[in-house]
């Protein structure tokens, strides 16, 4: 039984590293909390899911887990068009501005995705169905959850990658590390803070997509995982990619853990052991 | 009044403090004067409490304060202005004032009646402003202000704190230099008046010569030497370690 | 004395018009109307104790909400267990009471942080007591909330009468009791001395802590006053709506509030009430027109972000200023 709650516990914690790493590069790059970063989450579910049954007859089986990049891609390109015309507003403004901004998003993005899918859930199971399940340690298990599980390590590495080696990767993280100093350095500020956000945004549509074959797309699907990356931000820091990782893996197998044992006692175990870091590291764990 | 004992304090590997130890007398104006770096912002940081030092003592009249919270130190007498000027931007000149004695005299938790009521809390206020000339301006916002208004209105709130020891960090950096004396003339004659005692941190030698009964030269975080003002600008050592940075 | 002041002060009398205006709205308004502005009064009263914490201390909260479902769960929640308790002397002070203790306990851990931080976990505790409201199903009625019924109010019961007949006369002129006595109250702290503290923690936290001023018990007061406030609005809205959800602590409920600060105004004491009323009417009309009115919402609030960062009553104190200053040149070149 415990294989089968720690797996899940990696599966969620792997869904959510996604979505809280696209919310700690915009707040790190960008010192913007996104209010509408669960909309990105569920512009990916909706997308992936839509494009999954258009395929779904006609293709073949690999093609149905690459068509879940098409949640990626319109997240990150909604993001790219919302960086450019919102936030390009907000870089002036207070903090209370860029929150009212973003959740004018929000509410905005909500009722897009209506406007574009319907109300109706959208089903799209197959990529799950297809892969059928595995024997671990006994138990048996999803092999779904294990290739989300993989594809996140490697999304992971990429950007761990991308962040330590490329040149690219190096200026974001200077840019978010000290933003006066980076300008000072020549770095085009706008154009990587543009490319933060449809990074950002793009993973989180991303985590969105993944979910689909488990789960189908409704309105409101990026509401919880929104909740759930705040805490991940808190706990582990904000702007940090290491807190990303250490505080989606608490929370992942902190909920796994607690709904299999008293469903109710889910959340308010998350938020005591959330408040106990905080009292003891009020930064969070990585933060600064 | 206040004795610092053999004060140390490290940043990582770098000492800024390095065995401090110097007294000052009631009434007195001491100047500490230093190169940039040689710990003077750290030592008022510390003697306000806004830091706590690694080892060493400090005693305010007779009493242990060394480790107590900011808060505690302000209720006890010291207060302290800043190099970069810290002023409640939104309010006015007079409210920047008036709300500093409303917490000295402990009545600023009172939140039914409005400030206005409490007719002697203003009228101290307007003494203090009268005092060091900012009384015309006492309905403005400080950004109207010049720099050394502001400078000055920045000790005004540290002063309105009834305190007995004032510390007063560079008081005329960033001030227009044909200003500086008239700003100093302001403060330092409301210290006299007082009978306050002050701690000043200055680069400005002849601000320094023209005010302070006693000169401290701090170089990279010990104290070099000390003494009257004309036989520190005398000293050797003096004027090998610092002069050549100061004017 | 004290009156003699106000008459001679257009403000004062500018209220003591609104308020003779207001003592007859039941007279002017029909039913629905009347029952809308009833919802933008209580509201009204919300957004006055979240300025205070707003405008005045300087912290943005995603999470009001929370204290809003503590007054109305707290009404609703003694109509089901506590029954022949049921009275207005009694459900007002419990809801006041309720909405405190959850402020506390949330405030608590807030006011350490500041900024993002600070919103983000008022936020996220919000919606700890959304889950907990949904969830418990059996204690708070889940997705179904609860019905809230009509008091009884200083002995006199309203057996047999209808909700709009109740709601169109004596109990608008309680609510209008309170929203005048929460006005003036919020009126007094804000020019009080503690008024100030909270500006000079808004202003310069440092400095404020450096004259004495314990910054966080502070914001923590702020922060419990505003909480209560917005627990007195969720009690009195209880009973305009009749129905209490665990959605009135959902951030995005806590967003709206947020909204009608900014659509009135955070500088000035009277903005958030105009913004409430504003709102109130805006989401309305929005839902009635279309299916799509999230988007009519959040098109708005970004237009006004962007145009009118002050707010209603900030634009109009600027065009005041405007015609003012214009008139003053006439005066000057004539």
């Amino acid at each position: 039984m415990w294989v089968i709650y720690t797996l899940n516990g990696l599966y969620f914690a792997a869904l959510l590293f996604l979505t809280s790493l696209g919310l700690n590069i915009i707040l790190g790059v960008m010192g913007i909390l996104n209010l509408a970063h669960g909309s990105f989450y569920a512009i990916g579910a909706f997308m992936g899911a839509w494009t999954i049954i258009q395929i779904v007859t006609k293709a073949p089986a690999p093609l149905l887990y690459v068509s879940l990049l098409s949640g990626f891609l319109l997240a990150g390109i909604v993001g790219w068009i919302m960086e450019k015309t919102l936030i390009r507003a907000m870089y002036k403004r207070t903090l209370e501005y860029q929150l009212l901004l973003t959740f004018g998003a929000l509410l905005l993005l909500e009722d897009l995705i209506k406007m574009v899918w319907g109300g109706q859930a959208l089903y799209a199971s197959a990529p799950f169905d297809r892969l059928g399940k595995v024997e671990i340690m006994g138990s048996v298990y999803p092999a779904y959850f294990l290739l989300v599980i993989a594809i996140t390590l490697c999304v992971g590495f990429l950007i761990w990658l991308f962040m330590g080696k490329t040149r690219l990767g190096i200026m974001l993280r200077a840019i978010s590390l000290d933003r006066e100093m980076a300008t000072g350095l020549g770095l085009d500020i706008s154009r990587l803070s543009t490319l933060a956000f449809v990074l950002g945004s793009g993973l989180a549509g991303l985590a969105g997509a993944l979910v689909i074959p488990t789960t189908p797309a409704l309105l409101g699907i990026g509401m919880e995982p929104l909740i759930f990356a705040f805490i991940v931000v808190v706990v582990g820091g904000l702007g940090s990619l290491k807190g990303a990782l250490v505080g989606a893996l608490l929370v992942g197998l902190t909920r796994s853990f607690g709904i299999a044992i008293f469903p109710e006692i889910e959340l308010p175990l998350l938020f005591l052991i959330a408040g106990i870091i905080l009292v003891a590291k009020p930064q969070g764990l990585f933060g600064r | 009044m206040l004795t610092v004992k053999e004060l140390n304090k490290y940043f990582g590997y770098f000492q800024a403090v390095n065995n401090v130890s110097f007294e000052i007398r009631g009434g007195e104006i001491v100047s500490i004067i230093g190169t940039n770096g040689a710990g003077k912002t750290t030592l008022v940081n510390l003697i306000s409490g806004y830091i706590k030092p690694d080892s060493g003592r400090i005693l305010f009249f007779d009493q242990d304060i060394t480790y107590i919270s900011p808060y505690k130190r302000i209720q006890l007498g010291v207060s302290r202005s800043f190099q970069l000027i810290q002023l409640f931007e939104k309010a006015t000149v007079l409210d920047n004032v008036r709300v500093a004695l409303f917490s000295k005299y402990g009545m600023i938790h009172k939140a039914l009646w409005p400030a206005e009521r409490y007719s002697s809390i203003a009228q101290e206020a307007i003494a203090i402003l009268d005092n060091f000339h900012l009384l015309d301006k006492k309905d403005q916002t400080p950004k109207v202000l010049s720099e050394g208004d502001m400078k000055v209105l920045d000790v005004a709130i540290a002063f309105a704190l009834k305190s007995k020891l004032l510390l007063l960090d560079e008081p005329t950096s960033g001030v227009a230099t044909y200003d500086k004396f008239k700003v100093m003339d302001s403060i330092v004659s409301v210290i006299r008046k007082e009978g306050i005692s002050s701690l000043i941190i200055e680069h400005d030698m002849d601000i320094v010569s023209g005010y302070s009964d006693r000169v401290i030269v701090m170089h990279e975080g010990q104290i070099l030497a000390e003494g009257k003002p004309d036989e520190i600008m005398a000293n050797k050592d003096v004027k090998a370690a610092v002069f050549g940075i100061l004017s | 004395m004290e009156l003699k002041r106000m008459l001679g002060n257009p403000r004062w009398v500018a209220y003591g018009i609104i308020l003779l205006v207001l003592l007859f709205v039941p007279y002017l308004l029909p039913t629905f109307d009347l029952m809308l502005f009833e919802y933008g009064l209580t509201f009204g009263i919300v957004g006055l104790g979240f300025n205070l914490l707003l405008g005045y201390t300087g912290l943005l909260s995603f999470g009001h909400g929370a204290y809003f479902a503590a007054g109305a769960y707290a009404v609703a929640m003694m109509g089901k267990y506590l029954p022949q308790a049921y009275a207005m002397e009694i459900l007002i002070p419990a809801a006041l009471l309720f909405s405190l203790l959850v402020s506390i306990l949330f405030g608590f851990l807030c006011v350490r942080h500041t900024k993002i931080f600070f919103s983000i976990l008022a936020l996220s505790l919000s919606m700890l007591l959304f889950a907990l409201l949904f969830k418990l199903y059996h204690l708070t009625g889940g997705s179904d909330g609860l019905r809230v019924a009509i008091p009884t109010m200083f002995g006199m019961a309203f057996k047999g009468v209808r909700r709009p007949v109740f709601l169109t006369g004596t109990y608008y002129y309680f609510l209008l009791a309170m929203f005048v006595l929460s006005f003036l109250i919020m009126r007094g702290i804000v020019s009080s001395p503690f008024g100030k503290a909270l500006q000079a923690i808004r202003d310069n936290e440092v400095r404020a802590e450096l004259i004495g001023i314990r910054v966080r018990r502070y914001r923590l007061y702020a922060f419990c006053i505003s909480g209560m406030y917005a627990g007195l609005g969720g009690a009195l809205w209880s009973f305009v709506n009749g129905h209490v959800t665990a959605d009135l602590s959902h951030w995005v409920f806590s967003g709206e509030i947020v909204y009608m600060t900014l659509l009135g105004g955070f500088g000035f004491l009277e903005g958030p009430i105009i913004g409430a009323m504003i709102f109130t009417y805006l989401k309305l009309y929005a839902m009635g027109n279309t299916e799509y009115w999230m988007f009519v919402i959040g098109a708005t609030l970004i237009i006004l972000v962007l145009l009118l960062p002050n707010g209603v009553s900030g634009a109009a104190a600027a065009l005041w200023t405007r015609i003012r200053r214009g008139r003053k040149a006439e005066e000057v070149s004539c």
